[in-house]
């Protein structure tokens, strides 16, 4: 019996499901004690669309012939499956270690509903095959984020940074929704193929090149690249730290996964009017080069990470950045595998952060002096990210940036290479002070308050230092997925 | 699978270690430490490889699996054994058990994190000479710097915090280099090699099928990744100018990593230039052979220069070697199999007697709490022993007959007097002109620290060494005597191997 089609969008169907049983909970028993249960739902829903979006990877459903639904609205291919992995992991881990971090707070079922809320919204970002479906999903992910990043209500901090993250991404996406009624002149349709189909005939090339221009602006402000980048550091640093994760994992992961169909499948490389692979390389280098700079200059953890992430955004770039040399899908996948295992590290790292900010032992790298000491395991789960991230095989961040440095240079872009291996080289700098704090500096005063250990914090911390690690060594079972969902755009 | 078995029981040793309360940890990490040693003389036992493993050789205990996969990317996991590695991964074992030795007196803080992460050292150590493939070697190449940097800065000197992350800084940005300079050739080989094998890669290269990549001539980007991969070990080994890094972090870290670094870290960056620059892109070396050997002349005279101006017995020992590797660097360059087989054999011997004199000089350094020269006098009497091995490491250093050192050197300039590469004899005559500087700072520092009246300025007992601190010595000066009187026991292997290489050079 064939299932019905349909069923290619069961990971976004059950976290939309747990979404409503949160809101039932809520209703039937709205109490502030039932954080397990709140916990658990929202867990097991993100679970179940990574156990589904994963099934999907490994049955091929789509991964050869794509499915598509609501008269091409919608997509599952490879590209979506993989990316609903990486947005449903980070998913779990934040919502698990939302479970200690939201103790006794009144507004936990509001909370872990806008969490699913979000992850709907980017699961369907890697599904969308039009333009409105990308518009829509963008806010549903967005809208929901700019609460959340809020969430801390008596935090001026927080309050801020929700208040900056909501100006910037209403005047981003204003600036995406013109762009695309631009293109929509232009191209005469909004679905993908017929947008392709559109540009490839038309004679309007000025306006064309404004619109995808405009398009490349919007999808800049999600996934945190210059020049939409400066709401970043000021969300994640006023975010609670679970939050924080989330948006400069999965959402960044999200807005790379439209930007990548959108401008392979919709613009494609030889489209008249704009060199948007150029606009991309100067992007890549501005990004991972400022964002690497300012890394190197924070005094707070919480703020280097988040600058952090802008900086690894830049690496992503590459994969757009070194398209049209002759090695599309390699430095495509190259760019996927990259956003896979920095779902992992990433997000471990601000877990680590929202841990010590548990125990209240401080922001700035002198705060997490001997930390070593007094924490060893979550300390060397945190040096394994830190290691990662800076691209030392300690983790899978050692082959997926390599990887996209080699497949540059093979398309014969080495000074794209050359440029990321300088940022390599600051980066290191920042990623180690964490790492010299934690194990080399003699302990301070203010470790003294280390007493109980958070299980739900401590699971996703360590989970995601395990998938980090194992990545290394299991890159094979991932990089099959990654190469062909590529090579499937073009 | 002896090799991985091999790397198995390092990185499992680690494990182990690493969990175990600090007061059982010595042992556990000694014992722990002696299963990979034993497996490596197993290994050395049952040796039977042939030829050159980058040349189309008969490897030993080879393994090759597919691993990872990406558009035109094809990772394998290879490894196997020729003559030139396997005695390198014998030296590791023996050194790595050693310095788990030696660490007994000095390491007295987080010692489970200590020894766990001298296993997990090891491990590393282990894989850059069995890997094959080039990303598969880059992790370990990589993954040596992990434990090597928390080492140096959480149990190192005064200035540990600096030399770490300057070791750090350093190596990783080598990597980096020679990595685009190593992925320039594999692009430009194309469809000639389908993996990043490394000797199918060097085969390829010596057959002439690089083509052209993003508009270059493939002479030129043979030439720029020759240089990229050149100054990338440059920094490993250290040749002058790349050398700074090499005495902070010496006079820093604590004995038993000293002895690692000297003995076997430093001959990482050897072996990839004999791997790559020197058999990849042999065309290359030989063509800018008297620039290189010039270099390497440079490296030794003003290496030893350096280690005559220090007052500080462990960075005389540190500068040392410099002049050493320079000395392996002008045997690799010379291409005849007296000239690359001694600087392969040079290596082995550096590793020996160079752990062997930082072993004392951190024996000394236990007992009299200083290092420097002109603090003491006279330890002969009060420690025997110690004065014994250190002096007949310092003589095998100046190249003693029957100790390693007299073996290497002799194969050294005997391969490169009679080298068709770098021509004029003058050149390796400066080179030899070095020993005799060697020969100075060694007998004026022991001359000072060892014989004369016993003086000495620090508040210390002076006793003979302990059993656990006099075996490593002992041990270390029986493997040099032996592989110096009988040097067959390893350069009949190396030879083997560097036949291939050399063959046809004129």
């Amino acid at each position: 019996m064939a299932l019905p089609e349909w069923l290619a969008l069961a990971p976004t169907i059950v976290l939309g499901a747990a979404a409503f049983a949160l809101f039932a909970i809520d209703a039937a028993d709205p109490r502030a004690e039932n954080g397990a249960l709140l916990a658990g739902t929202a867990t097991l829903g993100a679970l179940a669309a990574l156990a589904f979006a994963g099934w999907a990877l490994i049955a091929g459903t789509g991964t050869e012939e794509p499915i598509t639904l609501f008269a091409g609205q919608l997509v599952v291919d490879g590209l979506s499956s993989f990316f609903t992995v990486i947005v449903a992991s980070v998913a779990a881990l934040v919502t698990v270690s939302s479970y200690d971090y939201l103790r006794g707070r009144g507004d936990q079922a509001e909370f872990y509903s806008l969490v699913m809320l979000a992850t709907i919204g980017m699961s369907l970002m890697a599904a969308a095959n039009s333009l409105v479906t990308v518009f829509l999903a963008l806010e549903l992910s967005s809208l929901p984020s700019y609460a959340l990043v809020a969430s801390l209500k008596r935090n001026r901090g927080s309050v801020e940074a929700g208040l900056k993250y909501f100006l910037i991404g209403a005047l981003s996406s204003a600036i995406l929704v013109y762009g695309i009624s631009l293109v929509y002149g232009v191209a005469g349709g909004l679905r993908l193929d017929a947008v392709a189909e559109g540009v490839a005939t038309t004679d309007l090339t000025g306006v064309l090149g404004v619109g995808v221009l405009m398009v490349l602006g919007g999808f800049a402000f999600k996934t945190a690249s210059v020049p939409f980048h400066f709401w970043a550091p000021e969300a994640y640093e006023g975010a609670p730290a679970p939050i924080s994760a989330l948006l400069s994992s999965a959402s960044k992961a999200a807005g790379f996964v439209v930007t990548f169909r959108v401008f392979t499948t919709a613009f494609g490389l030889d489209l008249a009017g704009v060199d948007w692979v150029l606009a991309f390389q100067i992007l890549a280098v501005a990004t991972m080069t400022l964002g690497n700079l300012a890394a190197a200059t924070q005094e707070t953890v919480k703020r280097m990470l988040a600058y952090s992430s802008v900086g690894q955004a830049g690496y992503v770039l590459i994969g757009l950045a070194a398209l049209g040399g002759g090695q599309n899908a390699g430095v495509l996948g190259a760019s996927m595998l990259h956003l896979l295992v920095y779902g992992f590290m990433n997000t471990g790292a601000f877990l680590f952060v929202a841990l010590a900010e548990h125990w209240e032992v401080g922001r700035t790298f002198e705060d997490y002096n001997g930390l070593g000491t007094r924490a060893p395991v979550a300390c060397v789960a945190m040096t394994v990210f830190m290691f990662s991230l800076a691209g030392i095989p300690l983790g899978g961040g050692f082959f997926s940036k390599l990887f996209l440095f080699a497949e540059a240079v093979g398309a014969g872009f080495w000074w794209l290479a050359a440029v990321g291996v300088l940022n390599s080289v600051i980066s290191v700098y920042f990623y180690l002070r964490v790492v010299r704090a934690m194990w080399i500096e003699e302990p301070g005063e203010n470790l003294g308050r280390i007493g109980e250990y958070p299980v739900g914090i401590y699971t996703a911390v360590i989970a995601a230092a395990v998938v980090t690690v194992a990545l290394l060594p299991g890159m094979f079972l991932v990089d099959g997925v990654a190469s062909d969902a590529a090579a499937h755009l073009f | 699978m002896l090799i991985e078995l091999l790397i198995g029981l390092c990185l499992l040793g680690a494990l182990v270690v690493f969990t175990l309360p600090d007061r059982y940890v010595p042992t556990a990490a000694l014992t722990a430490s002696l299963f990979p040693l034993v497996t490596s003389f197993v290994m050395l036992a049952g040796f039977d490889a042939s030829g050159n493993a980058f040349l189309g050789g008969e490897l030993a205990y080879e393994t090759t699996v597919r691993w990872i996969e990406l558009a035109g990317l094809t990772i394998n996991w290879h490894v196997g054994l020729d003559g030139i590695s396997m005695p390198l991964l014998v030296l590791t074992t023996v050194l790595t058990t050693l310095a788990i030795l030696t660490a007994w007196t000095p390491i007295d803080a987080r010692r489970s994190q200590f020894y766990g992460l001298v296993l997990f050292l090891e491990a590393g150590l282990l894989g850059v000479f069995a890997v094959l493939d080039f990303f598969a070697w880059l992790v370990f190449w990589e993954a040596v710097l992990v434990p090597m940097y928390l080492l140096i800065g959480i149990w190192g000197g005064p200035r540990r915090k600096y030399a770490a992350i300057k070791f750090f800084v350093y190596t990783n940005v080598a990597t980096l280099v020679l990595f685009v300079g190593f992925f320039a050739l594999v692009f430009g080989l194309g469809d000639s090699i389908s993996s990043l094998d490394m000797p199918a890669i060097a085969q390829a290269l010596r057959n002439d099928q690089l083509g052209s990549l993003g508009g270059v001539a493939p002479g030129t980007i043979k030439l720029a990744a020759f240089v990229a991969l050149f100054a990338g070990f440059a920094v490993k080994v250290p040749l002058v100018p790349f050398h700074t890094w090499l005495p902070d972090a010496h006079v820093e870290a604590p004995t038993p990593v000293s002895i690692v670094l000297a003995g076997v870290l430093l001959k990482m960056g050897t072996y990839a230039f004999l791997r790559f620059n020197f058999t990849m892109l042999a065309d290359v070396a030989r063509q800018y052979a008297q620039l290189i050997a010039l270099l390497a002349v440079v490296s030794v005279v003003y290496g030893a220069l350096l280690a005559l101006a220090q007052q500080d017995l462990k960075r005389i020992v540190a500068y040392s070697s410099i002049s050493s590797m320079g000395y392996v660097l002008l045997g690799l360059v010379a291409y005849t199999v007296y000239g690359v087989g001694g600087a392969t054999f040079q290596m082995i011997s550096h590793g020996l007697l160079s752990g062997l004199l930082f072993a004392c000089v951190g024996v000394i350094y236990n007992t009299t709490h200083t290092r420097m020269v002109g603090d003491m006098s006279g330890l002969a009497d009060r420690m025997p022993i110690t004065t014994g091995a250190f002096v007949a490491g310092a003589f095998g250093y100046m190249g003693l007959p029957f100790m390693s050192g007299f073996a290497a050197e002799f194969f050294v300039f005997r391969g490169a007097f009679g080298s068709p590469t770098i021509g004029s004899p003058l050149l390796t005559a400066v080179a030899m002109f070095g020993i005799v500087i060697v020969a100075g700072y060694l007998l004026y520092a022991m001359q000072r620290t060892l014989f004369g009246e016993f003086r000495l300025d620090t508040d210390y007992e002076v006793g003979r060494a302990r059993l656990h601190d006099a075996v490593p010595l002992l041990v270390l000066l029986a493997f040099t005597i032996a592989i110096g009187s009988a040097p067959d026991l390893a350069f009949g292997m190396i030879r083997e191997a560097v036949g291939p290489l050399v063959e046809g050079v004129s």
